[in-house]
């Protein structure tokens, strides 16, 4: 095309204004009928990901499933067996039970504490302050070093019986609590793990925030609305949308939960800590029950799905589009 | 005045949280020059006495490995994972970002789905299948389901991206001859440099992070990454060089903390380039 340009630039700039309106209008046209009908080389770019989501995603999800009715062990030919697996887990196996309490009772805590946090840093970062990208960047800081077995390290060191935490409460002359041999504290002291790292969600509220048109508080400001009252009926409902997205990724996330409860404390005291992915994966990669821990994974399954229709359910009465919701 | 008192009440408690939440690092990195005895005895961060061969001694591992071993194993796991991943999200974000054809609604939806698919129900038939593959033990584990585009998270930040580009570009470039192929590459690649290097960066954290997919696929000590041998000498020591495993701890949060600093500017950038744009 270039090529041929340059010939008609050779022929008089009339001429090739006229080539080059002759075919930028054939080449509109051209397009234009392309848009119409459907264009087949874009299964060329997605090809990857539609091998990539038969094999290594839709193939296992079903084989999972199928899997959770067998005795698979890898020693053995898999046999169906029904529902036992799923019949053993809820009536013979007592660290089930144990290990889905503690899981429920881990996602409580960890993740409207997290949020909350992460809201509250990031609504005192809204205010128009200097320093703030020092001050984000601080807040941050534990978050990109993630699930990473480094802090889970720290962590270990920081609750352990003379650690920092220890060391540190002492000043104030508060006894010492055993953080991670308490089987009553241990379950808390990993929670306190995942607060820590509310950075992703810190950051998504502040986004947030900062979407708020400040006419809305000006106008509150004239009426004269207290703090308060500003925060509960501008600030929380125009957030809501933002709330339900980090409240769905997080509970997803902290169900699954492994890194902390692995390293920290494997599990203990007396089981404190053996949270669901725990389970899961000593009985599918220590035990190699495969089939009962595919079972197990699909309660899992089910268990989050549950939780996020719920939230979504219930989000159509307490979250808030401009475009109108259900209000 | 108000303002003022507001304020100064910000800053107060900014900095005062803000040493509760960055503490612990600061400790770590100054554990690592403390001798075992001090680790536990103050909580300053100044030692008394400087150790100051924890690092070297620390790299020479616990085992016949050294962290030599384990900060190439890591990158090799790492980088051609990274690059996969931008390869094949960028092919498939322009496919659903620029194109018309049958299925793409439900296609695209199975894309935001998969963003939901927890890794736990997945991970055992993943395990069983790269067996059969013999895959195990290799990054091969790593490496082939980034090329092919598993991390829908990435395909859905480039869709977005790729769709605040005017498609006028696309279409001036058919008529200087352009096929979608060199559209691609010549024009939109350039122009969402700075999304696919989110991309890189995320991918680079979280892959660099990751213990439990490697703790599943990987057995081997030769082969371990970082985040295994790490666990390990935390295995193993159980008694006295606390400061040894905390200045390997500090090496390996080192890489991810330096991307971030380069990326923060670098998005900041980006922000204010297509800002000016826009």
């Amino acid at each position: 095309m270039i090529i041929l340009l340059n010939k008609s630039k050779r022929r008089g700039s009339h001429q090739m204004n006229i080539d080059v309106a002759l075919k930028s209008q054939k080449a509109a046209s051209k397009t234009k009928a392309v848009r119409k009908k459907y264009q087949y080389v874009a299964f060329l770019y997605i090809a990857p990901w539609l091998i990539g989501l038969f094999v290594f995603q839709l193939y296992p999800f079903i084989a999972s499933f199928i899997y959770s009715f067998t005795d698979f062990t890898m020693l053995k030919k898999p046999s169906f067996v029904g529902l036992k697996n799923y019949i053993d887990l809820f009536t013979k196996d007592q660290l089930f039970l144990q290990s889905l309490k503690i899981t429920f009772i881990y996602v409580i805590i960890a993740v409207p504490l997290k949020l909350a946090f992460a809201l509250f840093i990031a609504m005192i970062l809204n205010i128009k302050l200097r320093f703030v990208n020092f001050f984000r960047t601080v807040y941050y800081m534990p978050s990109i070093l993630g699930g990473s077995v480094a802090v889970a390290v720290l962590w270990r060191f920081l609750f352990m019986r003379e650690g920092l935490v220890n060391k540190v409460t002492s000043i104030f002359h508060i006894p010492a609590v055993d953080w991670l041999g308490n089987p009553k504290i241990a379950l808390y002291t990993i929670s306190l793990l995942t607060v820590w790292q509310f950075g992703s969600s810190m950051v998504l509220f502040l986004a947030g925030l900062k979407n708020i048109p400040s006419e809305l508080y000006e106008a509150a400001r004239v009426d004269g609305a207290s703090k308060p009252r500003m925060f509960v009926t501008i600030t929380l409902p125009l957030l809501t949308p933002i709330v339900f997205f980090n409240l769905i990724m997080q509970m997803v996330h902290a169900f699954q939960e492994f890194t902390g409860a692995f390293v920290v404390t494997n599990g203990g005291p007396a089981k404190a800590t053996y949270l669901y992915g725990l389970m899961l994966y000593q009985n599918g990669f220590q035990f190699f029950k495969m089939g009962y821990a595919s079972a197990q994974s699909w309660i899992l399954f089910a268990i989050i799905m549950l939780m996020t229709m719920l939230v979504f359910k219930s989000s159509e009465y307490w979250t808030f589009y401009e475009d109108g919701g259900d209000f | 005045m108000k303002v003022r008192v507001q304020n100064i009440i910000a800053y107060i408690l900014l900095t005062l949280l803000g040493i509760v939440m960055v503490y612990p690092l600061l400790w770590l990195v100054a554990s690592s020059f403390k001798t075992n005895q001090e680790i536990f005895a103050t909580i300053g961060l100044i030692p008394k006495k400087w150790v100051l061969d924890s690092y070297a001694q620390g790299w020479k591992g616990s085992g016949q490995y050294t962290y030599t071993t384990f900060f190439l194993n890591t990158f090799m796991l790492v980088v051609p994972t990274v690059i996969a991943s931008i390869v094949s999200s960028v092919s498939v974000a322009y496919g659903f970002a620029r194109f018309k054809f049958p299925f793409k609604k439900v296609l695209f939806a199975l894309v935001i789905a998969t963003l939901m698919l927890p890794n736990a129900i997945i991970i055992i038939p993943k395990y069983i299948l790269f067996k059969n593959f013999g895959w195990l033990n290799t990054y091969l584990t790593f490496w082939i389901p980034a090329l092919f585009a598993t991390y829908s998270f990435f395909i859905f930040m480039l869709v977005q991206f790729l769709r605040g580009i005017p498609r006028e570009l696309d279409e001036s470039a058919i008529i200087d001859g352009c096929n979608s192929f060199t559209i691609l590459i010549r024009i939109l690649i350039p122009l969402a440099k700075p999304a696919l290097f989110s991309v890189g960066i995320f991918q680079f954290i979280w892959r660099w992070n990751d213990f439990f997919n490697v703790l599943v696929y990987i057995n081997s000590v030769s082969k371990f990454p970082l985040a295994l041998a790490l666990r390990m000498s935390i295995d193993i020591t159980d008694v006295v060089a606390w400061n040894r495993l905390m200045a390997m701890s500090v090496l390996t949060m080192v890489p991810p903390i330096l991307i971030f600093f380069f990326a923060q500017k670098y998005f900041v950038e980006g922000i204010a380039t297509t800002g000016l744009k826009g």
